[in-house]
């Protein structure tokens, strides 16, 4: 991973606190994006971006709330729209490093469609989106991530929508950068969004997040002890997939486009599936597992190199200008046709 | 080929001299009307005639051929005094097809010169225009006007005898056969035809040849086939000395852009989803990179706005633009933009509606829809272009408006302007005033919200300076240092502040050109693209003695400052639209005079006699 190119080295060292900013944070207490923004702040010196040249962008929602509390410029906007708001940001200023930050609501209800485009274009931007499967700004609705029959007030009867998974949409959106970290692995998170910051191109990261208001453990089954061990799946890099117990590990083996649970030591150690952040096919079959039957991955699904949108943009421009020199308004107005009168 | 373009052609037969003649070509989708009629405006503006043109096509690309709602046409009208709209009533009708004849016949003036192409008037063709007989067999046609029947197919195909084309590739070139006859007609030099041709078909020389062949073929069949008896000439009109061009509405937009782009020196985002008929603009502009405009096709309306208020955020130039229920869906983006105070500007090319309504037609129907239909108070500048050269200058001052105020601007351009092109005197951009672009760096006593004394804007300033982090968006601000609050009294205060600020920029208005007497019996007031229609309805009852004034507003929010003296000074106010009485209730509530409205909502420009007749009937009543 390089740093992104646009990006100045600054020989200014931060500090966690010089990116915290003076505003009272709003959330509720116990709220999981607590621990986002600290991971956050925390993990923005290690960029060495001078921090005049970051801009968060946000959309509506519990999350969106997060540029107001990023000692950087911010621009909260308007729901579901922040993608949209930060490509243009882009297009205009490409020097810039922008994140943007949603929830499952704000990113693929109400935004779903510039969240699917910014990340086809592969736009240089790093997206936060927090999933706790709930409305939370809205006080308690059920989300597009919400499970089956979830009883919400909208729903007293129990949801009928299916669920979606954001790492399967960011996917097939054609996101160059797919991970999933969860608000109660500080370390994790940190690493994680460090590693999206430096990804050239759109990097897109689920926070699996706890709303202690409206959806309490909504995750529970990879904050719990015990459920944890189970159904924790960390990704690494070149390193096969083991989870559960020490004394009981259980894999992952692909029985032709098929995923199955195997007792890893009942196949030998080369037939073990072995992550490969780069092999687009077995992304795809991970962002698709989830408990019971199978794990929650945790880490890079994918990442992958591919021209970025504005890159190509602005290659045309100074290409058309390079080769016919900068535009000249008096010479555009007498081309074509003219007459003269008088 | 010297004798054809010569600006004077030695013609044999009578030659009358005209001060107007009103033309439109009509026929199938597929007939190439648009194209003929643009060339025939090219060469009447070549020989130094006034014009105004008037384009008209379905909304279908390819709607099935010889049907009534398949008809495409444009119209035009040209002449050796000033010529303000494409006319009313036409003087000569070209009718490809039965449909066409159908469709515009009504139009056509008692005595009126129809051609006709008599090829595609077989029974299947008569079945679709919905004809029981061959009208041509009529005698009553040429009882009222002077019928020109030719087998315009049969002629061009015989002009392109031994040329390497197919059939349908050598039929397709009667249009420029028609041309010709009409340029001979009126004496219009086929010259720039050629070079267009020359120009167009540059890679296929065959494709290249017939139409030149056509042309002239079309244009020595006049003079020499024995059925046309004379022709017309129109003297070049008294116009302003310089260098014109033709040039259409959306095009003047985009160049105004561009205008502005050049003088800033700052990148523009051009945020855009395709729709009729704002898309022209779009094309032009992805054609300039060169200028620094920066063309994106957003996924949607919405994110066609969103990404020009990012851009602004950014520091650049945020533009986009669209039409009809394009511009709803921007309502919420322009809020934001209303909100955070950054400077985006909105065309809004109008056309019927509502819905998807009439998407071809003219409408002026989304005035009050510009200054009221956003949620809550949201105060914005509205500029409304005259003409389609008129428009590359209100492009260009929206632009100076919205960085200078830090507010969003919306500029209502129509269909009609979009499409219709003008001789238009070419400008010299250093004559353009200047755009002030200031961005903030200093951090000493910084708050995003502190505001410039003479204009009430906040700082503009580029992320990337340091010391100047700030977060902004569409929460309610605190007075000063933006922040977010929930406190009544600042609400109220900020809901006045950003009123205020779109009033000042009444201080940008030069005073209004009264054409006509200062006071009296009868005040026009006009907007947009009625500009036309108002001004040749008045100048015609000048000229007949009759006092009665018109004013054309181009600032519609905030209004001219001068504009309640000048109201006042009218015993009657009359006000043509093409809405159901947009701006007459603006001025009515603002002014309290009792203005009446002029309404016809046919997707078309307003009809200038109709128009006339009721200035008349109003000075009538006044006696």
């Amino acid at each position: 991973m390089s740093d992104p190119p646009s990006v100045a080295e600054v020989p200014r060292k931060y500090t966690k606190k010089d990116f915290e900013s003076d505003q009272d944070v709003r959330w509720c207490p116990g709220c999981g994006d607590y621990a986002v923004l600290s991971a956050m702040q925390k993990m923005m010196p290690d960029l060495g971006i001078p921090r005049e040249n970051v801009v968060f962008v946000s959309g509506i929602g519990c999350s969106s709330r997060f540029p107001y509390y990023m000692n950087t410029y911010g621009f909260h906007t308007i729901h579901g729209r922040a993608p949209a708001i930060a490509t243009g940001l882009r297009l205009a200023r490409p020097d810039l490093k922008v994140f943007v930050v949603t929830g499952d609501g704000d990113g693929l209800s109400i935004g779903g469609n510039h969240l699917l485009h910014v990340l086809r274009r592969n736009v240089n931007v790093t997206i936060l989106l927090f999933n706790n499967k709930i409305y939370g700004l809205t006080k308690g609705q059920y989300s597009p991530t919400s499970e089956v029959g979830k009883v919400t007030k909208s729903t007293p009867a129990g949801s009928v929508d299916r669920p979606l998974s954001p790492c399967a949409f960011a996917r097939g959106s054609g996101a160059t950068f797919v991970a999933r970290t969860v608000d109660r692995s500080v370390a994790h998170m940190e690493e994680t969004l460090k590693r999206a910051a430096r990804h050239t191109g759109a990097a897109f990261v689920e926070i699996l997040q706890n709303c202690n208001v409206y959806n309490d453990l909504a995750w529970n089954v990879i904050y719990d002890r015990e459920s944890k061990i189970l159904y924790e799946l960390r990704l690494e890099h070149g390193r096969p997939l083991l989870f559960g117990a020490v004394d009981d590990r259980r894999s992952l083996v692909l029985d032709g486009p098929t995923p199955r649970v195997v007792r890893a030591k009942d196949v030998p150690e080369s037939a073990l599936w072995v992550h490969d952040e780069t092999d687009a096919w077995k992304a795809s079959v991970l962002t698709k597992l989830s408990p019971p039957e199978f794990p929650i991955p945790i880490g890079v699904l994918e990442s992958v190199q591919a021209p970025v949108y504005e890159d190509i943009l602005l290659e045309q421009e100074r290409k058309a200008i390079a080769e016919r020199g900068p535009g000249d308004m008096a010479a555009l107005l007498v081309s074509g046709d003219t007459w003269r009168i008088g | 080929m010297g004798d054809v373009v010569a600006s004077a052609p030695t013609i044999q037969k009578p030659r009358r001299q005209l001060d107007r003649a009103v033309v439109r070509f009509a026929g199938d989708s597929g007939d190439g009307m648009q194209v003929t009629g643009e060339q025939f405006a090219t060469e009447a503006a070549w020989a130094g005639a006034d014009m105004v043109t008037l384009p008209n096509f379905p909304a279908e690309i390819r709607a099935p051929a010889g049907t009534l709602f398949g008809v495409s046409s444009y119209q035009l009208q040209f002449g050796s005094r000033r010529v303000y709209t494409p006319g009313d009533r036409l003087d000569c009708l070209v009718a490809m097809n039965p449909a066409a004849l159908r469709v515009h016949l009504g139009d056509l003036k008692e005595g009126g010169l129809l051609i006709v192409n008599t090829a595609s008037f077989e029974q299947k063709n008569l079945d679709r225009a919905g004809y029981t007989s061959n009208p041509l067999d009529d005698r009553a046609l040429e009882d009222r006007y002077r019928v020109h029947k030719m087998d315009v197919t049969r002629l061009t195909m015989d002009a392109l005898e031994g040329l390497p084309l197919n059939v349908k590739e050598k039929e397709r070139c009667k249009n420029f056969f028609s041309l010709g006859i009409v340029s001979w007609i009126y004496t219009r030099p086929i010259e720039p035809t050629l070079s267009w041709i020359a120009r167009r078909f540059s890679k296929n020389a065959a494709i290249a040849e017939a139409n030149t062949r056509a042309i002239k073929a079309g244009y020595h069949f006049g003079e020499t086939a024995e059925i046309f008896t004379e022709c017309y000439g129109i003297e070049p009109a008294q116009m302003p000395p310089g260098l014109y061009r033709s040039i259409t509405g959306n095009r003047a937009l985009a160049w105004g852009i561009l205008a502005a782009a050049q003088r800033t020196k700052l990148p523009v985002v051009y945020g855009a989803y395709p729709i009729t008929p704002a898309s022209d603009i779009l094309h032009e502009l992805s054609l300039h990179k060169r200028f620094g405009v920066r063309t994106f096709q957003a996924e949607d309306e919405i994110a066609a706005v969103g990404a020009v208020i990012g851009a602004a955020f950014g520091g650049a130039i945020g533009i986009c633009a669209s039409s009809g229920p394009g511009m709803a869906l921007k309502a919420e983006g322009m809020n934001l933009a209303v909100m955070a105070e950054l400077p985006i500007i909105v065309f809004d090319v109008q056309r019927a509606g509502p819905s998807t309504g009439l998407p071809t037609k003219t409408e002026q129907a989304d005035l009050l829809m510009s200054l009221y239909g956003r949620n809550s108070e949201s105060p914005v500048v509205v500029l409304a272009p005259m003409t389609p050269g008129d428009c590359f200058f209100i492009a260009y001052e929206a632009i100076r408006i919205a960085v200078k105020y830090m507010v969003p601007v919306i500029v209502l351009s129509d269909g009609y302007l979009a499409s219709g092109a003008e001789p238009w005197l070419i400008p010299d951009p250093k004559t353009l005033r200047e755009i002030p672009v200031a961005f903030r760096t200093d951090p000493q006593g910084f708050f995003p919200y502190v505001r410039d004394e003479g204009t009430l804007a906040r700082p503009w300033v580029r992320p990337g300076t340091p010391g100047l982090e700030h977060r902004i968006g569409g929460l309610e601000k605190q007075d000063v240092t933006g922040t977010v609050s929930y406190d009544a009294d600042n609400h109220d205060l900020m809901v006045r502040l950003r009123a205020e600020k779109v009033r000042r920029v009444a201080q940008e208005i030069p005073p209004t050109t009264v054409n006509g007497p200062a006071a009296g019996d009868l005040l026009v007031v006009g907007w947009g693209s009625t500009y036309g229609t108002i001004t040749a309805a008045v100048e015609e009852l000048h000229e007949e003695g009759k006092a009665v004034a018109s004013i054309h507003l181009r600032h519609l929010n905030p209004l001219p400052p001068d504009l309640g003296q000048i109201l006042r000074q009218y015993e009657r106010v009359l006000v043509p639209e093409i809405n159901s009485g947009q701006l007459v209730r603006v001025l009515r509530a603002e002014y309290l005079v009792d203005a009446v409205g002029f309404n016809r909502v046919r997707g078309l420009p307003l009809p200038t006699q109709e128009l006339r007749e009721t200035i008349e009937q109003l000075l009538q009543d006044k006696k």
